[in-house]
């Protein structure tokens, strides 16, 4: 239980330090200390390391991580010329420092050795237009979150001697991922957040059992995946479609928003949600009084006068359906979901893949110290966080917290512990996170929102459960066709 | 010196509607921008302060003149004249401040800074930042030992209780609690620091000297899920006997005996409790409940609810003035 710091005692210099080397190369670092004080705080560092180097050839990961990043912190020549200006006005100060020789020797002894912890994250990724040019995905999306996870892990890592990485390696969608996932493993990653399709993710699977690599899947929201194709390899911290739609109906039973009409799109993906919501219908009594295909015919998502021809279409697409309460839409793949509200033949809110959105994470959630990791993803992406960047910073936090548990990198117990009973996980939903042990899902709240805002998180009051509230989302242990193998 | 004890007079009667002895609870009211000002003795609202954005920790010095106010929005630290309830300062907190500690020589203010995973001291008279230790990723409870000599520092992400030596501003362990630790006491001996774990739903209660924990304290509410019991807010009363825990949206607050660590008592308050005080003749203690938007009086001798009183938004922290 007792643990000390990385690095030996010392005074005031070693908080810039590894305060720098956190924050790399941002000069917007808020404080009462100026930009300027910190530039220079860090060169006299280096001075300080570099003098130590001589001296000790045995430097660390951990030093030789200070001294990067202390140096990519002085942004430029000028800011090196006037740091420079700046120790020669405090040369007595700074030699005075260097006569104690307390300071850079302090720096040098470090108590622990340093572990790593590699994680891979293979991603399918090619561009996606969307029918709103702001629902176009995040060139990053998802792994800008397991970046923040990875910066979060080694804070915490700093006090444990354990330093964590994430490769990333893109294939394009529906290419083989055997070969890229082959050469994660030879370069030493055990652990693998996987954005990929299912079928990407399940010839990989077996692979990953016989090398004792461990897969989390941040991208796919199959119930295949979690049923019928269920492997013991894949944790699953992204939500199902069953879970979503769950989440969805039971604030639309909640609200007594009880008939419903479907509409659904041609694509696989659109109508496993559709099923997803069919199920939900039945599971919590809600009723779909009717359905309508919306065909992909192959139009383009953007043309100059569509919306003078989608505002006249779509009153008549939806013209003959029976009275319901709520139109849901099921379009996962952008061809006409976005078009739906306010342009329905008898007003009606709408919900599903457009209007109120069940989703993993909503960009704009401060709720249960939200603000802190929202504050925390922005300032270091310059973007919202959204779903796939929360399914990938939980995985990798999952992983941190494995190391920091288990006191090391050993796979096999960081295995065991997230498979055990002690494990669970913290993430802005407002309470603790376990996997379900039957098919390794991990269990969580939906955020039901809209554009801008979050409008009510599910499971919602009233839905009971004899094991955990959160199992009245998705397919629970009776019901599951899973066996782990 | 007469129109003086008048002026006394004067303000006396403008303050203090019930009798003499009764002290002042200062509540901030996060989602308002308040501060609530209620005679403990009446528990009476007496009077309701425009304060900064998103006002959260919140302490009295030892004098009861000043109330320092964390405006976690506005990235300061608000000082409130007691006697005027004015704000007559304000002291550079680092960003985003949302807890501190008030050194027991009443003369350093360490505050948690939640967003750059830091701890900032600050020299309340000079004003000035004296450190800044990095700590683990969002720091949120603070708490200091009796001697002054030892204050830790929770960690909400990295899930860790950070010892730091007061004297060189060093971490010197690194103690593992359970996940989102959220506040820290140290009993009155200050033999033992009281960590309480928001999401992990315990107290672990780690020895100052060896810096381990020797007990988890676990709680059970009948007809409750587990994962509604949510401690925060932790308070030992003087004579070292008896803790008082906030259980959050478990509406209720645990009463522990210290010595054989056993729950003796939940005491039903209002909704998402999460801080407590004592009065200063340890009487009372009275609890913040943030989504009822109310406080609640509870006998220290009985532990009975005596009364929940309503404040302003959302009620965050609490502190009673010492006389």
């Amino acid at each position: 239980m007792r643990k000390r710091t990385l690095l030996g005692p010392n005074t005031e210099i070693r908080s810039v330090a590894v305060r720098a080397s956190r924050h790399g190369t941002k000069a917007d670092v808020r404080g009462p200390l100026s930009g300027f004080d910190k530039i220079c705080g860090s060169a006299k560092l280096i001075t300080g390391t570099l003098t130590s180097r001589r001296s000790d050839n045995n430097r660390t990961l951990a030093q030789e991580r200070v001294i990067l990043s202390m140096t990519s912190a002085v942004p430029g020549t000028l800011a090196a010329f006037l740091c420079f200006f700046f120790l020669t006005v405090n040369v007595a100060g700074a030699l005075a420092q260097e006569a104690t020789g307390k300071q850079p020797t302090a720096t040098a002894k470090p108590e622990k050795k340093l572990t790593e912890i590699k994680i891979g994250y293979l991603r399918a990724y090619a561009p996606q237009l969307a029918l709103s040019v702001l629902d176009v995905p995040p060139r990053d999306e998802g792994v800008a979150g397991g970046n923040v996870a990875i910066a979060d892990n080694n804070t915490t890592g700093s006090f444990l001697g354990q330093k964590f990485s994430l490769d990333v390696t893109e294939v394009k969608p529906d290419a083989d991922v055997v070969p890229a996932f082959q050469e994660m493993i030879a370069k030493g990653n055990r652990y693998v957040v996987a954005d990929l399709s299912a079928r990407q993710l399940l010839s990989i699977a077996d692979l990953a059992r016989d090398n004792g690599v461990l897969i989390f899947n941040a991208g796919a929201t199959d119930d295949s995946l979690r049923e019928e194709e269920c492997r013991a390899s894949i944790f699953h911290t992204i939500p199902t479609r069953s879970m979503l739609a769950d989440g969805l109906a039971q604030y639309l039973i909640w609200k007594q928003w009880r008939r419903w009409v479907l509409i659904y799109g041609s694509h696989e993906r659109d109508q496993l949600f559709a099923e997803a919501l069919r199920r939900a219908a039945t599971r919590f009594g809600g009723e779909i009084v009717g359905e309508k295909l919306f065909e992909d015919t192959g139009t383009a998502r953007r043309t100059d006068s569509g919306v003078v021809q989608i505002q006249r279409q779509m009153p008549v697409f939806t013209q003959d359906l029976p009275e319901h309460d709520v139109l849901l839409v099921a379009d996962e793949s952008e061809v006409f979901g976005t078009y739906v509200p306010f342009r329905t033949w008898i007003p009606r809110p709408v919900a599903g893949t457009a209007g109120l959105t069940p989703l993993a994470w909503h960009p704009a959630s401060e709720q249960w110290g939200g603000t802190q990791i929202q504050n925390r993803f922005a300032k270091a992406n310059g973007r919202r966080m959204v779903s796939k960047d929360m399914a990938a910073w939980t995985a990798v936090r999952i992983l941190g917290e494995a190391a920091t548990r288990t006191q090391g990198a050993d796979p096999r117990k960081m295995a065991d512990f997230i498979r055990s009973d002690d494990f669970s996980i913290a993430a802005f939903k407002g309470q603790k996170l376990t996997f379900r042990k039957w098919n390794q899902q991990l269990r969580q709240p939906i955020f039901l929102g809209d554009t801008r805002s979050v409008v009510s998180t599910s499971p919602q009051e009233g839905f009971l459960h004899q094991l955990s509230e959160l199992d009245t989302l998705g397919v629970d242990e009776p019901e599951t066709k899973c066996v782990l193998k | 010196m007469q129109r003086r004890a008048c002026a006394l007079a004067i303000v006396a009667t403008g303050f203090m509607s019930g009798p003499a002895s009764a002290y002042m609870a200062y509540v901030s009211n996060e989602k308002d921008n308040t501060m609530t000002v209620v005679d403990t003795a009446t528990m009476q609202v007496v009077k309701t302060v425009n304060v900064g954005q998103r006002p959260r920790g919140i302490t009295i010095s030892h004098d009861g003149k000043h109330i320092y106010l964390c405006a976690s929005d506005d990235d300061s630290i608000e000082v409130i004249d007691t006697a005027s309830l004015e704000i007559v300062d304000t002291l550079p907190s680092g960003p985003d401040p949302e807890l501190f500690v008030l050194s027991p020589d009443g003369k350093t203010l360490y505050v948690a800074n939640e967003d750059d995973n830091l701890v900032t001291v600050i020299d309340i008279e000079g004003k000035k930042v004296l450190a800044e230790i990095p700590v683990g990723v969002e720091p949120e409870g603070m708490g200091v030992s009796p001697d002054g000599k030892t204050m830790v520092n929770t960690s909400e992400t990295t899930n860790m209780a950070h010892f730091i030596d007061t004297s060189t501003h060093e971490i010197t362990d690194n103690v593992l609690v359970d996940a989102r630790p959220r506040f820290v006491e140290f009993t009155p001996d200050g033999k033992q620091a009281w960590v309480s774990a928001e999401i992990g739903g315990t107290v672990s209660v780690i020895d100052n000297q060896t810096r381990e924990v020797v007990q988890k304290i676990t709680f059970e509410v009948a007809g409750l899920r587990p994962e509604s019991i949510q401690p925060v807010g932790v308070r030992i009363t003087a004579d070292g006997k008896k803790a008082y825990v906030a259980l959050g949206p478990a509406n209720r607050v645990a009463v522990v005996n210290t010595q054989t660590y056993e729950v003796e008592k939940y005491v039903l308050v209002g909704q998402r409790v999460w801080q407590l005080a004592f009065t200063p003749d340890q009487k009372t203690i009275i609890s913040t409940n943030g989504v009822s938007n109310d406080i609640t009086f509870i006998d220290v001798a009985t532990d009975e609810p005596v009364q929940s009183v309503t404040v302003g938004a959302l009620p965050w922290g609490v502190v009673v003035s010492p006389k």
